[in-house]
């Protein structure tokens, strides 16, 4: 199927989304001249490509089911929320929320993140190539989140399953949230996680593991001071 | 002799209660949690009275002359808005706080009534989904379970920002409760304690939200109406800025409405009155010029069809119910008084759903308690009761000369109590005063 390009300085978003929601649409396709618009490239469910060339708003590739979406530009809040499966690459950076709730795929931000990136995250993939904000992975569920970068305040705050490698500095971890052993196992997953994402020149080794302590998975009157 | 011919005298403010709560306190270090809905007394719909035609107005004939029940919810944007055969819906309550059959008869039953069921925090099941000709999805700040096919499968969708029991709160699903079923729908491990999120994640304020519903219209191809649920706190305010944000269905839950657990102290203490809350919702909807086009929803303590009667003519389109749909499943049920008793409470008091020990099989994850609920039973016997509550209703409209319930109007009533008059913006039973006009 030949390629599709659509302008949304011309084709309204509506008209664009619709047609990316067409059952079986198998070319490839472009969208020109985002210019920051909200909801681009949302609810995909096939397994297409689409590129967006330039920077998007809020919900860019929300709740995406197997489609590959490359962002050339920076993305706004909730890239890529609530993704099923597939993958969102971020260029440039992200603001708050990305990945947020998302159950499944990979997620990409070339660049930073903001806050709360990967909060309540329940199986996502995560990777991001320079820091993130705080509380990321916040209530993190299950998942991994891989962050090149430093980390901002509260990171893993009432952390689930979730498992997170950081390289650089955490300004401070959330609630219920511990540095962790990285096995075997962790440095083999952590490889993988930065091949998928095309960071091939890390060494396994100067990350850290962060997870649940899990001291705060049943509520006990004591624990409230860790609230 | 009773404690009064003793010359014992009970303290109003150290009833026996509320000592033994702080007996209770003592003991254990930890507040109470519970489900259901506000036990206290609060100024409510019984502090209404109809004005049934007499002179100055003409009654239609009980049982002979037509008087419509239909409503349609969410034509603002939606390609399919809800076409109801009743203005009484089922609100909703999840699978987790209670039993996959419990969820299904409510589909049973609603569908045979010609109305719609919700889910719920946890996600939508096939049970529900496969009985519920209407269903309603709500989109919670957990978002446990949600999935962009489900959304697509639903024929509504609710985004709820607060719940009457619990404005402010996020949700507590104890550990007891969390099997394998529940634990996969919310991944989550299994047995722990669930902290449902208070807010949304990826959304900070009204103008945020109306991205978020844009969005949920894109994916969605904008076929579903919206639904914005609000507990009932600041409602004016709640209600303009939830129509602002583009919501084509507003829900205002009162302090009233049930919930599956959380702290005694925030469903006894946080939030206002159902009936406190309809006339500022109304307010709000009329001063936007949207009154009757963005629908209104009212939950929290509706029991009877006089109660959805009082509820519309203050200005609602529909109301929800969620409690009084588990009673009439067969939730307290006497028949299970000798077990409630063992649970250290009564038929008709027990309200430890967080417990998961639920004798009737409602609230429950246990799989045979679960077995013992009949969800075809349940379904019939909660079909009746909405039926009984659209019969009550049109029985009071026909007498206020009413041909649908739509056409009753804040002038068909009148308040018993200046509480109830000020909060309603109705007159006091007798005059043509209304506290604070």
């Amino acid at each position: 199927m030949d390629p599709l390009t659509f302008d949304l300085n011309t084709t309204p978003l509506r008209e664009v989304n619709g047609a990316l929601h067409a059952p079986g649409l198998a070319a490839a396709v472009t969208i020109e001249n985002p210019a920051g618009a909200h909801n681009v490239a949302v609810g995909l469910s096939g397994e297409t490509r689409v590129t967006v060339k330039g920077h998007v708003g809020y919900y860019a590739a929300g709740m995406n089911q197997r489609a590959d979406v490359v962002i050339e530009g920076n993305a706004g809040t909730g890239v890529a929320e609530n993704m099923m499966s597939g993958s969102v690459v971020v260029k440039g950076n992200a603001s708050q929320s990305a990945g947020a709730t998302a159950h499944g795929g990979l997620l990409v931000v070339e660049g930073d993140a903001a806050a709360r990136c990967g909060i309540s995250m329940k199986g996502v993939d995560i990777v991001v190539g320079g820091n993130v904000g705080h509380n990321s992975a916040f209530m993190a569920q299950a998942g991994r989140l891989v962050v090149r970068g430093d980390a901002g305040e509260g990171l893993g705050d009432s952390i689930y399953e979730t498992r997170i490698y950081v390289r650089g500095a955490v300004a401070s971890l959330g609630a219920d949230c511990v540095a962790k052993e990285m096995r075997p196992e962790h440095v083999e997953e952590l490889s993988d996680l930065l091949k998928q994402a095309r960071f091939e020149g890390d060494d396994p080794a100067d990350y850290t593991r962060y997870g649940s302590a899990r001291t705060l998975y049943h509520f006990h009157a004591s624990n409230t001071s860790s609230y | 002799m009773n404690h009064a011919q003793r010359g014992l005298r009970e303290s109003a403010t150290f009833d026996r209660a509320t000592i033994a709560g702080i007996q209770r306190a003592a003991e254990t270090g930890i507040y109470d949690i519970r489900g259901w809905g506000a036990k206290r007394s609060l100024p409510h719909f019984d502090d209404l009275l109809f004005l049934g035609a007499s002179m100055s107005r003409y009654p239609l004939e009980g049982y002979r002359e037509r008087c419509g029940t239909d409503v349609v919810l969410g034509d603002r944007n939606a390609k399919f808005p809800l076409h109801l055969d009743i203005p009484v819906t089922i609100a909703g309550m999840s699978f987790g706080a209670l039993s996959g059959r419990a969820k299904e008869a409510l589909g049973r039953g609603a569908s045979e009534a010609g109305t719609s069921t919700t889910t719920g925090d946890g996600g939508m099941t096939p049970e529900e989904r496969g009985q519920s000709k209407h269903l309603v999805y709500q989109y919670l700040p957990s978002r446990y379970g949600m999935n962009p096919d489900d959304l697509r499968k639903a024929d509504a969708i609710e985004i709820v920002l607060g719940q009457g029991a619990k404005p402010g709160g996020g949700g507590m699903l104890l550990g007891q409760k969390i099997s394998e079923r529940v634990a996969g729908m919310r991944t989550l491990p299994v047995g722990i304690d669930q902290r449902s999120a208070c807010r949304h994640p990826d959304w900070t304020g009204p103008d945020d939200l109306a991205i978020k519903i844009a969005e949920i219209r894109e994916i969605t191809d904008w076929e579903k109406p919206i639904y914005v649920k609000v507990g009932a706190t600041r409602t004016y305010y709640d209600v303009k800025l939830a129509v602002a944000s583009g919501a084509d269905v507003v829900v205002v839950d009162g302090m009233q409405g049930g919930t599956a657990a959380t702290q005694d102290v925030f469903i006894e203490h946080v939030g206002i009155p159902t009936l406190a809350a309809i006339p500022q919702a109304v307010q709000a909807l009329q001063e936007l010029g949207l009154h009757r086009k963005v629908q209104l929803v009212v939950s929290g303590g509706i029991r009877t069809g006089a109660d959805v009667a009082k509820a519309m003519a203050l200005g609602a389109d529909a109301v929800a119910i969620g409690t009084a749909a588990l009673i009439a499943l067969g939730d307290n049920d006497p028949k299970y008084a000798a077990e409630y008793e063992k649970l250290g409470s009564a038929a008709g008091f027990y309200d430890d759903f967080q417990d998961g020990r639920d004798p009737a099989g409602i609230t429950t994850q246990d799989p045979e308690l679960a077995a013992r609920f009949d969800p075809i039973e349940g379904g019939r016997r909660l079909a009746n009761y909405l039926r009984v509550l659209t019969m009550e209703a049109q029985t009071i409209a026909r007498a206020c000369g009413k041909a649908h319930l739509q056409h009753l109007e804040p002038e068909d009533l009148v308040a018993v109590t200046i509480e109830a008059a000020a909060m309603a913006r109705i007159p006091l039973a007798g005059t043509s005063w209304i506290p604070g006009r």
